[in-house]
């Protein structure tokens, strides 16, 4: 598993990096990589379904994200109260690291989850859908109202990114300054 | 041990939500807190000397990888794709209002 940690701490090295650094392609581009990082883990981890979705989720979010650096504009101001801020934040997250690692000893060892529910799935998974594919048999045979909500999610969200980004509605610029005025 | 290094990324980009000020970064952030949601789930579901979770026809399979979270989330990578170019255009509309990314600078909403 020695693989796994160096990809985790490239992945933590490149989350660190799209944060810190102050150029926005390089961080978006750092992003990429990171998400590539957890395509690969993935297929270490035996999800090659995951590995192929994510693979190709991590290029639509690039190009996305690109979108939005090419309105440039840079702030990067420390006044306020810059020290309180920090240190608020550094604490919270210490305390969440803290709750993070005494509530990971009750997850199962890893490498020996609990198949509780999986146990059934995999023995009469073929039997009971005939999908060779045991992802495919459950995300579509044994939980698809699961899948039935998440299009819904997916159709909701689409209508939204339509209605925000339509020119159709949208009071002119000059019209708003007028309302300003008054 | 490894949980926890997964909750070290989670803790970067709790870190960049909080601390940030660009909307970007902050975007940035809720992404990669996404990534080590996700792949904690799949660090839980393996299985040591395990097999992907797909059945071949003149073999007997004896360890398999846990397949419930790997098809949870194959949902939430989709959503997340659909969350994030939510947020991106939310993102755009404000920047064409306000013309800043700043977060401090964004005080009024209007409509």
């Amino acid at each position: 598993m020695l693989e796994l940690y160096i990809l985790l701490s490239f992945m933590i090295i490149g989350a660190v990096i799209a944060l810190e650094i102050k150029d926005m392609i390089s961080s978006v581009i750092a992003v990429g990589a990171v998400g590539l990082g957890v395509s690969i883990a993935f297929l270490i981890l035996k999800a090659p379904d995951l590995a192929i979705t994510q693979l190709v989720v991590e290029i639509l979010i690039l190009i996305i994200l690109i979108r939005l650096t090419l309105k440039r504009d840079l702030p990067f101001s420390t006044s306020g109260r810059w020290l309180l801020n920090t240190v608020v934040t550094f604490i919270f997250i210490a305390v969440f690291l803290g709750v993070a690692y005494f509530a990971i000893k009750d997850l199962p060892e890893f490498g020996s989850p609990i198949l509780r529910v999986a146990g059934t799935y995999i023995a009469e998974g073929l039997k009971k859908t005939g999908a060779a594919n045991l992802v495919a048999s459950v995300i579509l045979d044994f939980r698809a109202y699961d899948t039935l909500g998440e299009a819904t999610v997916l159709f909701t969200a689409v209508i939204g990114v339509i209605t925000i980004m339509r020119k159709i509605g949208r009071k002119k610029i000059d019209e708003v300054v007028n309302e300003e005025d008054e | 041990m490894i949980y926890f290094l997964c909750m070290v990324l989670f803790a970067i980009g709790l870190y960049g939500v909080l601390r940030k000020r660009n909307l970007i970064k902050i975007i940035i952030g809720l992404i990669i807190i996404e990534y080590a949601t996700h792949l904690l789930f799949i660090l839980v579901g393996y299985r040591k000397g395990g097999r992907s979770p797909i059945l071949a026809p003149d073999q007997e399979i004896l360890k398999i990888v846990d397949p419930l979270p790997q098809a949870l989330i194959l949902t939430a990578i989709v959503i997340g794709l659909a969350v994030t170019a939510l947020i991106v255009a939310i993102a755009m509309r404000v920047y064409d209002r306000y013309g800043t990314f700043d977060i401090t600078k964004i005080r009024r909403l209007k409509g």
